[in-house]
């Protein structure tokens, strides 16, 4: 078996059970919905550079608000980090591959026809998904265009998809791992995605549960969310928030992951605090599922009910903060080089820093009641997805690129790419912070005078940022097509089983597993 | 209260916020300050702070924010301070040679338990505002908040007065024909007039979708839910006109439904409370009167410009909305004009108007309809005859 060969032509990618090739897949898919979800966002970013409507109407504005946030959300970096996943996770345990093969190439080819369907939306009759990702009924249901039968639709493919992938994901972990490797022997990036499948697994149901009951509202007569009819707009927002929390979580548990493979590697000195920081990744997931309603600290939730979400929130930063401290303990004191990954790694935990105090901030019940639905909130949850989550997986791909395809990426232009995107993420989002305490709601397409220089700075960031990811684009296409011979170890003595193998991986790989010590 | 007593204290510490976080913009706007003048000028342009407002719970409110900021600034500046310290000294290229240690019990336990009591720290004050803004008792004056697609109803309760409130900025400076006007986007026709010094309550509540009332300088946000009603409450200090919008995402216009706050003496207050309700009672009695064609048609222009150019354009040409022009419903039979205006349409963005227009402005506009734009219907429609097909429904 070791020297079976991938297939011929399509059929190899329509027909593969093979890890590599679905990480291969999904990565390129994310990737791709990544520079979609990136075309809405300059739409939106064009519109807003001047006050004033000039470039789309109010209504595609809002459908592409909807979209931006969707396509991103499960479109780039849910697929993203599964795709690492499929890629890594075998090689990091010792294991020839996924657990449920067949069931892999399922989990994945669903993904096109989800999107394909959502996007289609935008050239229905009524236009696509105008409600915002967070759907809030009843604006997305009595209130919604025809196209929203098509956005549940896809939403339940996602999420199909979504617990396939996750399933998978720990019966290989639980199940397929290299003798001797035990459970605290793991890489983190193992632990992190164990523990976010299991989150997936507990929440995605919950979401296929959501959108059904918009579904039977919608066509069935019945009145969930519905005032009028005896149900309730807020049940809506507590079962969405216990979906999108743990959500949120999904979308940055990974991340934490690769970035505490990718620093000791560059600090040539070993991850400070292995336990705690598997312990402190266990509790944030338990506390995800408790936070739901600080999302919704304005619908006008008894003063119990407040406080009680408030406590929860800031109670995230305890072990947040551990894993920080553990990041710069791990880089104190070491021997530190600045390769491309190194530099996403150190701007994921400077920037998400960031995003963590203003998160803190945000979880002051009183003071959020100014902050709640402005742009301080962009500025938010941008700064921890954008540097978070995409910056994390920037660094997993320069870091892994070369053992996945053999030759090294030009090191200057992995430092040029990283810093147009750090400067242009910053320019950005950072001035989202000012508009938004000064006053700017969030999902307008035009707004008053005063927040017209912010914004325009905020354009251009974008502008800059956007065109960036198309030289990281060009930058991957040119390492995979040549480029200097990396070596089986690839870094300095970096740790783990996937150093063990050969440049390129060959196609399968530990089919007689190693021995851990 | 523990950490209020001292307000100076964190003002003080607001004024070196913009060199922390922003130097270089700082410093560039105070090369344009040329008189203080200038320096309000570009302080308003380049707001980048949350407002202080003009109640004691938005007082409460900033010092709240700037509290967490600064504990969050310092937390910052110890950590980043490491990081950066080590980034600079533990370099390969400096000649670093690694040490080998990674972990202590001891350190971990030490940066779990600091930052919970700092946590504690930031509740304590957190908790002693929020139970103060819950407090919406005794209050001296009841107003009844209800969002529609797109626009604000006040309701005076008590008084029998009861209006909207619609943006008045007009689509020509929207779209950039004629200058944007000082207020752009946060001007209405009629605002909601307040008394200040007094305990004033919101019931908000909605009739469509969800929306959320929000006025920075009060420091009250609230979202406005069908089949809810939310309750909050403000003392403003100072008499003024304060401006804020619509704070959840409500469909087409959600970005084009400002609040208008007017606070004004109490005296003031009351004369303007006696207006409307004289205003209220002419209205009434206008209910049973006949007007000329003239007159209906010129009252129904505005309320078209007010209600429908949004949708339908402004010479009935159609936009979002189908075009009025030679329509089926608007050259069409009286009573199905007059129902579909009632009822509005289900599951399209035309609402029902029977709840939001009076019968004197529902006549008119109707009237307006059928003879502009060439439809020269030649028929109109009296306040009363609206009132008798409401009846008969």
């Amino acid at each position: 078996m070791g020297d079976h060969g991938p297939a011929q032509g399509f059929g190899r990618w329509l027909f593969t059970t093979n890890h590599k090739d679905i990480g291969s897949m999904y990565l390129w898919f994310s990737f791709a919905m990544f520079l979609m979800g990136g075309v809405f966002a300059l739409v939106i970013r064009a519109e807003l550079f001047q006050p004033g409507l000039q470039l789309v109407e109010p209504e595609f504005f809002n459908q592409m608000t909807t979209m931006h946030g969707l396509v991103m959300v499960f479109g780039a970096v849910m697929p993203a980090f599964v795709g690492l996943a499929n890629w890594l996770i075998p090689m990091m345990v010792g294991a020839p591959d996924m657990a449920l093969p067949r069931m892999n190439n399922w989990s994945f080819w669903i993904l096109p026809f989800a999107f394909a369907l959502l996007t289609s939306t935008l050239f229905m009759e009524g236009g696509g998904p105008n409600f915002g990702w967070t759907f809030y009924a009843p604006l997305s249901t009595t209130y919604a265009p025809p196209s929203v039968t098509y956005f549940i639709f896809a939403v339940h493919i996602m999420g199909a998809s979504s617990i396939m992938g996750s399933i998978n994901i720990i019966a290989t972990i639980l199940n397929m791992r290299a003798p001797g490797m035990t459970l605290m022997k793991m890489p983190l990036f193992v632990w992190t995605w164990l523990i976010t499948a299991y989150l997936l697994i507990a929440v995605m149901p919950v979401l296929a549960g959501c959108v059904t009951m918009m579904l039977m509202d919608i066509h069935f007569g019945t009145s969930f969310f519905n005032a009028a009819g005896g149900g309730d707009p807020v049940l809506f927002q507590h079962v969405f928030w216990f979906f999108g929390h743990p959500e949120v979580y999904i979308m940055i548990l990974p991340a934490f992951g690769i970035v505490s493979a990718i620093i000791p590697t560059f600090a040539r000195k070993p991850l400070f605090g292995y336990a705690s920081m598997v312990y402190a990744t266990a509790s944030i997931a338990f506390l995800s599922f408790i936070v739901w309603a600080h999302h919704m600290f304005t619908v006008g939730m008894p003063i119990a009910g407040e406080l009680f979400f408030m406590y929860a929130t800031m109670l995230i930063a305890v072990p947040t903060g551990v894993k920080v401290f553990n990041w710069i303990t791990t880089m104190f004191r070491g021997s530190m080089s600045f390769e491309t990954p190194m530099l996403f790694s150190i701007a994921f935990v400077i920037l998400f820093t960031i995003g963590g105090f203003s998160g803190l901030m945000l979880a002051i019940a009183p003071a959020d009641f100014q902050y709640h639905d402005t742009y301080f909130v962009v500025a938010h949850f941008h700064y921890v997805l954008v540097p978070g989550a995409i910056f994390s997986i920037f660094a997993a791909v320069y870091y892994w690129l070369p053992k996945w395809c053999g030759n090294m990426y030009d090191e200057r232009l992995g430092k040029a790419h990283f810093w147009l995107s750090f400067v242009g993420l910053n320019v950005t989002f950072f001035p989202m912070h000012f508009v938004g305490l000064a006053g700017m709601p969030r999902r307008i397409p035009d707004y008053a005078l005063q927040f017209a220089d912010f914004n325009q700075i905020a354009s251009m960031g974008a502008f800059l940022f956007g065109f960036s990811q198309v030289f990281f684009l060009f930058i991957v296409i040119k390492t995979i097509r040549g480029g200097k011979q990396a070596t089986d170890e690839v870094w300095e003595s970096p740790e783990g089983l996937e150093w063990t193998i050969p440049s390129p991986a060959p196609y399968h790989t530990f089919t007689t597993p190693p021995a851990v010590k | 209260m523990l950490f209020f007593s001292k307000r100076p204290t964190v003002k003080s510490l607001l004024s070196v916020k913009p060199f922390v976080v922003f130097p270089l913009l700082a410093l560039s706007s105070q090369a344009f300050a040329k008189s203080s003048e200038v320096v309000a000028g570009e302080a308003q342009r380049w707001g980048m702070n949350m407002p202080q407002g003009v109640t004691a719970t938005s007082h409460e409110i900033y010092d709240l924010h700037m509290l967490i900021f600064m504990i969050c600034v310092w937390i910052g500046v110890v950590v980043f301070g490491v990081m950066f310290y080590s980034m600079i000294m533990h370099r390969k290229s400096a000649g670093a040679v690694p040490s080998k240690f990674h972990e202590s019990t001891l350190v971990e336990l030490a940066w779990t338990i600091i930052p919970a009591i700092i946590l504690v720290a930031m509740a304590v004050p957190a908790t002693s505002t929020l139970i103060k803004i819950y407090d919406t008792s005794d209050a001296d004056i009841d107003i009844k908040v209800v969002g529609y697609q797109w626009k604000w109803q006040y309701e005076y309760l008590g008084e029998e007065v009861s209006f909207f409130s619609n943006l008045t900025t007009p689509q020509d400076e929207i779209y950039g024909r004629v200058p944007k006007g000082e207020h752009y986007l946060l001007e209405v026709d009629e605002p909601v007039v307040i008394p200040i010094n007094k305990k004033v309550r919101f019931l908000i509540t909605a009739n469509d979708v969800i929306h959320a009332w929000w006025v920075p300088a009060l420091a009250v946000k609230r979202d406005a839910i069908p089949g809810y009603i939310n309750d909050v409450w403000t003392i403003v200090d100072e008499p003024g006109i304060y401006r804020g919008q619509c704070a959840e995402l409500c469909g087409k216009a959600h970005g084009f439904m400002p609040i208008v706050v007017h606070a004004m003496e109490e005296v003031d207050y009351q004369q303007w409370l006696d207006t409307k309700k004289v205003e209220a009672e002419e209205l009434k009695l206008a209910m049973s009167q006949s007007f000329s064609m003239d007159d209906l048609y010129a009252r129904g222009e505005k309320v078209y410009q007010t209600n429908c150019v949004a949708c339908h354009g402004p010479a009935g040409a159609g936009g979002v909305g189908p075009s009025l022009i030679g329509s089926s419903i608007t050259t069409g039979p009286m009573n199905g004009h007059l129902s579909l205006m009632i009822n509005g349409v289900q599951g399209s963005a035309m609402q029902a108007f029977g709840e939001q227009l009076n019968n004197i402005d529902m006549a008119a506009v109707i009237t307006y309809k059928r003879n502009a734009w060439g439809n020269n219907m030649g028929d109109m429609l009296q306040p009363v005859d609206v009132l008798n097909h409401k009846r008969s429904l």
